[in-house]
């Protein structure tokens, strides 16, 4: 019989803090928020926070940076622009994965749980550990190869149509919520590239300037890196950015396809 | 101490940020075969570079007549001549070939019908010396620094460049007057890391979270200043705070000139198109300094709108969908969110909201620190370069105009790196360390780690910005700034009761921002102390007891030293009103109209 062994700080302990509202609080809202401190050798935790709305922004980052200025300094997570641009504040939030500075609290209803990206290592609290996330990134040569010398004073041309091509899917933040809520890339993210690194690969197969989509298909051409897509779709239904990882990933195995009859 | 060991590191340069003049810089000098190492607090595309929106602005001449001349004109007007013309001039001739650079890199810019790149309206940009409108400002859509980052972030994984993710620079480490080194904390396990290196470029960025309301990143703390400062140096020009006429009402997040580059307007509560009035001619594409401040007078004057008639209403609504839709969705998205405007049937709430900081390290054109007093010639502090942001070059003098400061990044990133390929021999052999590198930056960390006093870092960087907020605003007075002065005394003093409850040397998120507090405080009084002093108004320093600029006696950089107690010396430094070359002729200083 196989015997399983859950990796290291898997369980959550049953015996989180808890921070009660001020008094006269009257627009209370719970937050349960996953704690783990690397320095200790105990599980994680669940924190439980009362928030006063009424004396808080309505965003889940708001509330984070509330507990971290007024209640409780050590939580952890990482922020910065709060206007969802720079994929800093991921995680998951209410079991799905998104940008805390532009989800809105009142869009989650009862508690409000949140905890790091799924299925990545904690760093410590909500920082998850992207390491191999970015390589993956870095792997699909994410810049353009081209063979033809540009024009020495002036841009390379390219028509209103193929810019659009390339428009939507070079706005990717590389906030990983895509990749983190796939369960392919769950399984197999030490071999499967996963849906931000893929969408990265098809921007550039669909600049009309980049002259190595050969080299870019034969990259993917294999059972893990690309093939690993199930098409579950997760990867667009999270994403902050309404961009469609699916899609991309689709019209990658069409070419491949095309090319290979 | 005996807690902390160092690892030691040698490049032949090392850069300090990883945002657009970061990166420009870091992967030209890996390029040109110097080993580069580039240290960052946030992953490179989470650089603030990352939220601009309009564009980078460049001569190109896609969308009718342009002139690199045009643009010197326009910038040295904008900046009312405080800019330094030398540097002007590099910046507004490079501008076309930067930009092209970058296209060649693969930025997606948005495009004309026939195929180049699309370029905007912005303000205070002109034809003619001011006669035309200009269409200067490169986009790609409305998320420019976005793209921008990324394609810069590529280039650098292209050229192998070295990064140090997540590693906090604390200090530079000084020699005699010349810069050695930096310390800087691994975040991710709190270990200690000494680098060596030839040149030391600080590509840190603003410090505009030390007002309360700001389109700033919670990032933006200045870091590089605050270290500038505690090696002894000056900063320059702090007073120069630009307000954007654009940020969200309530949220401060930034809608982008770019709406009225593409013909959008602001209103006051009777409806009236009120930027006629104050600039006959570019209306509301006048001077962002100008816009603010006329904004600002509305409110006062009982014409703002909303229930509390404390803000002034932005018009895209009439661009139509299409427009909307191709070039401004990221506005379309945030003005959703932050105000729930949905901007094609509604105007967007919006206020004066802290943007950039035209001050920073005093250097010249190749990104080299100078130092000088008063009429004393330049002298270059061996060493150490800045660039972006956190440098004052100065191209940018009194107030800046948009799609300027993405020109400044790539432009004075690039040449940085140039610089240092001309003057550092890759392999130069090294000096050892003193022997007491580092040590005071150990033990400030040491110190701040074991803070008990009985004030939250929250709690004093609140009494900061709400400081900041209220006496380093959009006008100011001798009064209003001389009470300011007072609150941030108090301020710093209460530095002293910190207390940091996180003990942890693993991404301990509370000793950082105490750490980048105690960076943003001593810029503050830079910039509150600089403000006090000079008494005129020039661009972004509007002084209602002294409302005309006075060329007799202020037209010179401010430079401002802040010792660890809060403590400010002032003196000044000329401003470079001659030209780099004798393809444009100075442009003498005038009355500033728009």
């Amino acid at each position: 019989m196989a015997e399983f062994t859950l990796p290291a700080h898997s369980k959550i302990r049953k015996d989180g803090k808890v921070f009660k509202a001020p008094a006269g609080a009257k627009n209370v809202r719970v937050f349960k928020i996953y704690r783990f401190d690397p320095d200790g050798t105990e599980n994680p935790r669940i924190d439980t926070y009362e928030i006063d709305m009424d004396a808080c922004g309505p965003m889940v980052l708001d509330a984070l940076i509330k507990i971290k200025n007024e209640i409780d300094s050590t939580l952890t997570f990482r922020r910065s622009c709060r206007e969802g641009i720079c994929g800093s504040c991921a995680m998951n939030i209410d079991g799905r994965n998104g940008l805390a500075c532009i989800t809105a609290c009142a869009d989650v209803k009862r508690d409000v749980r949140i905890y790091p990206l799924p299925h990545q290592p904690v760093v410590k609290d909500l920082v998850a550990d992207l390491t191999n996330f970015y390589a993956q990134y870095a792997s699909i040569k994410p810049w353009l190869e081209t063979r033809t010398p540009a024009p020495p004073d002036a841009e390379r041309l390219q028509t209103k149509a193929d810019q659009e091509a390339v428009d939507r899917p070079s706005a990717c933040i590389l906030c990983a919520c895509c990749s983190t809520s796939c369960p392919s890339y769950w399984w197999n993210s030490d071999r499967f590239l996963g849906p931000a690194a893929l969408l990265a690969a098809y921007r550039w197969i669909v600049d009309s300037r980049d002259e190595a989509t050969g080299e870019r298909l034969d990259q993917l051409e294999d059972p893990f890196r690309l093939y690993r897509c199930h098409t579950i779709m997760n990867c667009t239904e999270a994403c902050p950015k309404d961009l469609n990882p699916a899609k991309a990933i689709s019209e990658i195995k069409q070419l491949m396809a095309h090319r290979n009859h | 101490m005996s807690d902390y060991q160092f690892i030691d590191h040698t490049y032949d340069v090392v850069v300090v940020g990883a945002g657009g003049a970061g990166l420009r810089a870091t992967f030209g000098m890996a390029e040109a075969g110097l080993t580069t190492a580039c240290l960052t607090k946030v992953f490179p595309t989470r650089s603030h570079t990352v939220a601009a929106q309009g564009g980078i602005s460049a001569a190109l001449g896609n969308m009718g007549a342009d002139d690199w001349r045009w643009h010197m004109y326009d910038t040295v007007k904008g900046s009312d001549w405080l800019g330094d013309q030398d540097a002007i001039e590099f910046m507004c001739k490079e501008a076309p070939a930067a930009v092209i650079e970058l296209e060649h890199y693969g930025l997606p810019f948005s495009r004309t019908e026939d195929g180049r790149i699309y370029q905007r309206p912005f303000g205070g940009m002109t034809t003619h010396y001011g006669k035309g409108v200009a269409q200067r400002t490169c986009a790609a859509a409305d998320r420019t620094g976005h793209a921008m980052l990324h394609t810069l972030y590529q280039q650098s994984l292209k050229h192998d460049a070295t990064f140090f993710v997540e590693y906090f620079a604390l200090d530079l480490i000084m020699e005699n007057g010349e810069c050695r080194g930096v310390v800087a904390l691994d975040m991710a396990n709190g270990s200690l890391h000494r680098f060596r290196a030839h040149r030391v470029i600080l590509a840190t960025g603003g410090y505009g979270r030390a007002w309360f309301s700001c389109t700033s990143a919670h990032t933006c703390t200045g870091d590089g200043g605050g270290m500038v400062l505690r090696a002894g140096l000056p900063l320059q020009d702090m007073e120069f705070v630009q307000f954007h006429p654009t940020g969200i009402y309530g949220a401060g997040c930034l809608i982008t000139e770019g709406v009225r580059g593409e013909g959008g307007y602001v209103t006051n509560s009777t409806g009236e198109r009120f930027m006629e009035r104050y600039a006959p001619n570019a209306k509301d594409l006048a001077s962002r300094d100008v816009v603010s401040r006329s904004m600002t007078i509305e409110i006062r004057e009982g014409r703002g709108v909303g229930k509390h008639k404390d803000h002034i209403h932005l018009h895209l609504e009439h661009l139509g969908p299409a427009v909307i839709k191709e070039r401004l969705p990221g506005i379309a998205e945030t003005a959703r969110i932050f105000a729930g405007v949905d901007v094609n049937k509604e105007p967007i709430p919006v206020l004066p909201t802290v943007h950039y900081n035209m001050g920073g390290i005093p250097c010249n054109y190749h990104g080299e620190v100078v130092i000088s007093s008063d009429g004393a010639g330049d002298t270059v502090v061996p060493g150490l370069m800045a660039v972006g942001e956190a440098a004052c070059v100065s191209v940018h003098g009194a107030n800046r105009l948009g799609s300027n400061s993405l020109l400044d990044l790539v432009v004075f990133g690039r040449e940085a790196a140039r610089h240092c390929a001309r003057t550092v021999k890759p392999g130069t052999p090294h000096r050892h360390f003193p022997a007491d590198a580092g040590a005071a930056a150990v033990a400030r960390l040491d110190k701040l780690r074991h803070a008990s006093g009985s004030l939250r870092t929250a709690e004093i960087r609140l009494e900061l910005q709400k400081t900041m907020q209220a006496d380093a605003a959009v006008f100011r007075t001798g009064e209003t700034l001389a009470q300011g002065k007072r609150k941030l005394a108090d301020v710093v003093a209460s530095f002293a009761d910190v207390k940091v409850a996180d003990r942890s040397l693993t991404w301990n998120s509370d000793l950082l921002e105490t750490l980048e507090l105690e960076n943003l405080l001593g810029q503050a009084v830079a910039t509150m102390h600089s403000a006090e002093n000079r008494r005129e108004s020039r661009g972004a320093h509007a002084r209602e007891d002294f409302p005309n600029r006075d060329d007799e006696h202020w037209l010179k950089h401010s430079l401002c030293w802040v010792d660890a107690h809060g403590d400010t010396r002032l003196d000044y430094r000329r401003v470079h009103l001659n030209t780099m070359s004798a393809d444009v002729e100075t442009i003498p200083p005038k009355a500033r109209t728009y």
